[in-house]
């Protein structure tokens, strides 16, 4: 789905903590339509750009715009067309889940009849009728990330960003969940995703590998492998780190 | 306003789903109402008085049985000795000791003066300070009895008396409880507000949902409106209970407008929300909210009046009260309750109070980030 228009713009991007440097210079584009890996060990900076370029963050210099507008100046315009899923469980747990949809809809100017409609077809696509009217909290863990999942994009924004929306989750709900990405991608939505599993690198249409608050690589998948002449992104990653330490 | 309403709604809902809300907003009021107008009592009953007779006259001992007849005073035991009498002070088992020295009632026939001597445990200066005073009323009293005794009653000192008579107005019964209870009740929607908002959006950080309201285009003022209402409507049904409580069980005066008492509740309230709203936006767990709600609200319970008199606090301690919004609502609720005060009585506090209201809630709404 991936189309040549450049949806993500972030030139020399730097956000410095003190006199830690968590994102050093980073430059790259995103694509209207595509997914987009962000990968990284704990600790690289992910997190930090991710907050930065959903406006939860100031950063230090660079300049970021998101689908057209200004990180600086239009930051209130950019939350009404992002949607974001934070690393931490953002549903509330004491809610029901058609609660959270009416709420977080709600507060994204959706009428209520577009909530109701929204709603329904959620339940039937994932096939919730029996979890329907239960407690986020009485939900088994997979199933609330994926119910993160679908609150955080209920607004059909153009592009969403999600910040180790796996981690701690059994391989097949991370396939599911997966499945849910391509749905969304699908339907020309732009996804923004950051993990630390290289074999999830593979589901994505790009990806750069960032280390120590630098990009060190971005490119596609294939790519990738080919340049390094390795077999799966693992060693692709493996073989950067080395570079980074033989540096 | 749409999105200030959902807020709203979300809540109420997670209010009246937490189990432990309903108990601790409506119980425990009514036990705080129960017993701390009584405990904070500044009647003193039952002095305990150890007597030190060495006179052991027929003056001397109506003196003692004076004192034993009131009921502040409670004639725990006699004692030879004023070591001894002393003794007891320190143990705490006697509050004063009367003491008469040898000769009292000759010297008074002889001389027509005569001497006591009061030693009072003043631990607590405000129970030493109301002993001392009923002691004196008791000595001068039995005094005034002896010359009419002694003396007859067409004396030239007798008729040279001036008879005071008191008036006390508002409170004529001079009841405690009907001091006690309205500032109670300022107490009680004080600590429910605070702690319900000091607590709440810090609450939303720990758990992690802050971040997802913040990347939503909420406005800042739609969130601290959307957060600050419900524990507004509350607190407001909190003092009616309260009010309604305080009518029933204590019977308190209600002579003035209860508009005017809501009004001011009102803009009261809008302070104490949103400076623990304050509170909850510049900390980042319940811990250190809670920590600093109670920190802030003892200072400023304790200087506001509610347990002794503002005029005997230092003058830099009653400029304090200037600012503490706490100190203007006993005030305002006292004078309208009591005294049935209208609104031109109280409008300065009540603009006060606005100002403060303002003031804090802008603070808030500025000091709120959407950013980490």
């Amino acid at each position: 789905m991936a189309t040549q228009e450049k949806v993500i713009k972030v030139i020399n991007l730097v956000k410095k903590f003190g006199s830690f440097v968590a994102n050093d210079h980073l430059t790259f584009d995103v694509f209207r339509g595509e997914i987009f890996g962000f990968l990284g060990a704990n600790g690289a900076g992910k997190t930090t750009a991710i907050r930065i370029l959903c406006g939860l963050s100031y950063p230090t210099s660079g300049e970021v715009t998101i689908d057209g507008l200004d990180i600086y100046r239009q930051r209130e315009q950019i939350k009404k067309r992002i949607g974001y899923m934070s690393q931490r469980f953002s549903l509330y747990d004491d809610l029901t889940l058609g609660e959270n949809i009416r709420f977080y809809a709600g507060v994204y100017g959706l009428s209520r009849e577009d909530i109701r409609q929204r709603t329904a077809a959620l339940v039937d696509k994932l096939e919730l009728h029996a979890i329907e009217k239960k407690l986020i909290r009485e939900l088994p863990p997979g199933w609330k990330q994926k119910l993160a999942f679908s609150v955080a994009t209920i607004h059909q924004p153009g592009i969403v960003f999600l910040d180790e929306p796996t981690s701690g989750v059994d391989p097949i709900t991370r396939r599911q969940f997966w499945e849910m990405i391509y749905d969304k991608a699908g339907e020309g939505m732009t996804v923004f995703v950051t993990t630390h599993y290289m074999d999830e690198a593979e589901y994505c249409g790009r990806v750069s590998i960032m280390s120590e608050g630098k990009i060190h690589a971005l490119d596609t998948p294939a790519q990738l492998i080919s340049k390094y002449n390795v077999r799966n992104m693992d060693e692709v990653f493996l073989r950067i780190a080395r570079n980074i330490e033989a540096v | 306003m749409r999105t200030v309403l959902l807020i709203i709604q979300k809540e109420f809902i997670q209010v009246f789903r937490n189990r432990m809300m309903l108990p601790l907003i409506f119980v425990v009021p009514i036990i705080q109402l129960l017993i701390i107008v009584h405990a904070a009592t500044f009647e003193v009953k039952d002095a305990r008085i150890c007597v030190v007779d060495h006179d052991l006259s027929t003056t001397s001992r109506k003196l003692v049985s004076t004192f034993e007849a009131s009921p502040f005073f409670q004639v725990l035991g006699y004692s030879a000795d004023y070591k001894e009498a002393e003794k007891l002070i320190r143990a705490n088992k006697a509050d004063l000791i009367l003491s008469i020295q040898a000769g009292f009632e000759k010297q008074l026939l002889r001389e027509r003066y005569g001497q006591v001597h009061l030693s009072i445990n003043a631990i607590n200066q405000q129970a030493a300070g109301v002993i001392q005073a009923y002691s004196m009323m008791i000595i001068r009293d039995y005094n005034r009895q002896l010359i009419v005794d002694w003396i007859g009653r067409s004396t030239p000192a007798q008729a040279r008396m001036i008879p005071v008579e008191y008036a006390y107005w508002f409170n004529p019964e001079l009841s405690y409880i009907n001091f006690m209870v309205p500032g109670i009740l300022v107490l009680l929607v004080t600590i429910i507000g605070l702690l319900l908002s000091a607590m709440n959006i810090v609450r939303e950080k720990e758990i992690g949902t802050i971040e997802q309201i913040n990347v939503t285009p909420i406005h800042k003022y739609q969130f601290i409106a959307g957060k600050l209402i419900p524990f507004w409507i509350l607190a407001l049904l909190e003092l009616a209970f309260g009010l309604t409580l305080g009518k029933f069980l204590f019977d308190i005066p209600m002579v003035g407008s209860l508009w005017i008492i809501f009004m001011t509740a009102a803009e009261y309230l809008l302070v104490v929300l949103s400076y623990g709203l304050f509170l909850s936006t510049v900390t980042n767990t319940q811990q250190q909210a809670m920590f600093l709600a109670f920190f802030s609200m003892m200072i400023f319970l304790l200087m506001s009046g509610l347990f002794t008199p503002v005029e005997s606090m230092p003058a830099w301690a009653q400029e304090f009260n200037r600012i503490n919004p706490i100190a203007y609502f006993i005030r305002i609720m006292r004078m309208v309750l009591l005294k049935g005060s209208g609104v031109s009585d109280i409008l300065k506090p009540f603009l006060s109070l606005g100002v403060m209201a303002l003031t804090t809630l802008l603070l808030t709404v500025w000091r709120y980030r959407k950013t980490v």
